[in-house]
């Protein structure tokens, strides 16, 4: 098994709290002729929430997909607590994910598993000297923290969206992460769902302390969750700041988002 | 080919090629461009999964879950395909050989037929079609659903959880399911035989084997482990690489099929040149 010695890594960087837990410099990527991302740069310090908000297709998901190594940058860098990810083999990825959290916009629960199996498959391959009663009981309490604990044995197929969004979440911190992806968290649902999570997500945040990114086109969830947040607009970043500098902006696509927002 | 080292495998590829084009010399190339994509990319992810079933973490429980669901499950179907293969060859060579008074050759011929060729080709394409059609299908939708990415996001390496338990259970009870195919092939070609004119089994068993010894089996039934591992890779490759939603995953389990039947068939002609050479 890969461990964090075999790979190249600045010990420093690990546990250093100047350097930020994500930094992207000057990454693009394109997919056949498409240009997705045109030099996109941005940092997310340790307990900061980042909202990565902008049009569909505008590539939001693609960079989280870059910070998290399920795709790589045409060029840049993607450093994950100063250490750039490019060019590990999966073994050795895995030491860095370990540290991550990720929630899918669909939530990609295991839908040949209960919700149960789906929060316990992180633990089961990451801690496996953990007894079966002390793993029964991690898995209750995180879906205790997500309010899913009434739903044990269902199938994904058998919850509506924003309790596999919560299911999605609750195996997202399975792995106490360090750092939390969320792609589209109230992508598809209701209002009251969407406020829910959103404050499922501050509450997690201020347990957990951990570095988020939350990519959304809800500009009210960005409010609510976001220390700061980038807009991104023809594959760059077209504002960076607070929600007031956003507002204050004279960007021509920032005015015309939060007019449609 | 992507650059990547996750399952971007296709993900990240260049779009596919447009239509074919209508000239014909562009047709060629394209397709042999096709061509020898498909082979590269089956290379790289024929390594990575090689990498990843030798170093450990071993996924010990999901390939005990695979034996079953490959092995087990696939038996009375195997067995079914191997008996009635068993039954009609006996009935069919009854009477052409009766004809040119090899009669006594019977039991024999058919050993020799079940043992060598039909049983093992039999038992593959069945597999091909039952486990290359499952594999292919629920690796495709658990790429478009993006559990795959989800597997890899929770730093646990698909190569290694989904890929290699599969081909390795493949590679394990293609020849033992060969083995269930055989017996019961022999077992239904006696009983045709003993329904025409009186035959022990004892008796069906000595005459056929009359000749041939236990080292004679191995290689015709260990080969089957080469089709395990043909039908394992190709629908665990197609399954893998799939884009494109329900279709997507239409596509996927139709070519893991195909392809796999198509490879096995192609690897059973040089195979069996290999044994007459090697095993004479």
């Amino acid at each position: 098994m890969t461990t964090i010695a075999d790979i190249p890594i600045k010990a420093e960087a690990l546990h250093s709290s100047n350097v930020p837990a994500i930094a992207v410099e000057n990454v693009y990527k394109s997919f056949g002729s498409q240009r997705v991302l045109n030099g996109v740069s941005l940092t997310v310090g340790r307990g900061e929430t980042l909202a990565v908000l902008g049009s569909s297709g505008s590539g939001k998901s693609v960079l989280l997909r870059l910070i998290i190594g399920l795709q790589s940058p045409d060029s840049g860098s993607v450093r994950i607590q100063g250490n750039d990810i490019a060019g590990l083999s999966l073994d050795q990825l895995g030491v860095y994910r370990e540290k991550m959290g990720f929630l899918f916009q669909h939530a990609a629960l295991y839908d040949s598993l209960t919700l149960e199996q789906n929060v316990a498959f992180p633990l089961l391959h990451h801690s496996r000297n953990m007894s079966a009663s002390d793993l029964s009981d991690r898995v209750l309490q995180l879906l205790k923290e997500v309010g899913m604990e009434g739903h044990l044995d269902k199938m994904p197929a058998d919850i509506s969206g924003g309790m596999k969004k919560r299911v999605g979440l609750a195996r997202a911190l399975a792995l106490d992460p360090e750092i939390l992806l969320l792609d589209e968290p109230t992508a598809g649902l209701d209002p009251i769902s969407s406020s829910e999570i959103d404050d499922l997500v501050l509450k997690l945040q201020a347990e957990h302390h951990m570095a988020s990114i939350v990519v959304t086109h809800d500009l009210h969830s960005a409010k609510t969750i976001a220390d700061r947040l980038i807009l991104l607009h023809g594959g760059k970043v077209a504002v960076e700041g607070t929600f007031q500098d956003l507002q204050n902006s004279h960007d021509d696509f920032a005015r015309e988002f939060l007019k449609h927002s | 080919m992507s650059d990547n080292p996750s399952l971007a495998l296709d993900g990240q590829a260049p779009a596919p090629p447009g239509p074919l084009p209508m000239h014909n010399e562009s047709g060629s190339k394209w397709m042999i461009i096709v061509f020898l994509e498909w082979f590269g990319d089956l290379g790289i992810f024929s390594w990575r999964v090689l990498r990843a079933a030798f170093t450990p973490p071993f996924e010990f429980g999901e390939l005990y879950r695979q034996l079953d669901e490959i092995g087990s499950k696939s038996l009375p179907l195997v067995a079914l395909a191997g008996a009635a293969i068993g039954a009609v060859l006996a009935m069919e060579s009854m009477e052409s050989m009766t004809r040119f008074g090899a009669r006594s050759l019977l039991p024999s011929a058919l050993v020799y037929s079940v043992v060598h060729e039909i049983g093992p080709i039999i038992t593959a394409l069945v597999v091909s079609g039952r486990v290359g059609a499952g594999i292919g299908a629920e690796l495709a939708s658990m790429k478009v659903t993006e559990q795959i990415d989800a597997i890899e996001a929770s730093a646990v390496n698909p190569y290694r959880l989904l890929a290699a338990t599969r081909i390795l259970a493949c590679i394990v009870m293609l020849p033992l399911l060969t083995l269930a195919s055989d017996l019961c092939g022999l077992v239904m070609g006696w009983v045709a035989l003993a329904l025409a004119e009186p035959l022990s089994f004892h008796q069906f068993i000595t005459s056929g084997f009359r000749g041939s010894d236990f080292s004679d089996l191995l290689p015709p039934t260990f080969k089957t482990a080469i089709f395990g591992l043909i039908i394992g890779t190709v629908s665990c490759f197609q399954g893998m690489r799939t884009r494109g939603g329900a279709a997507g995953v239409g596509r996927a389990a139709t070519s893991s099929v195909v392809l796999s039947s198509l490879f096995v068939i192609l690897a059973d002609v040089v195979l069996v040149k290999l044994i007459i050479i090697f095993f004479p």
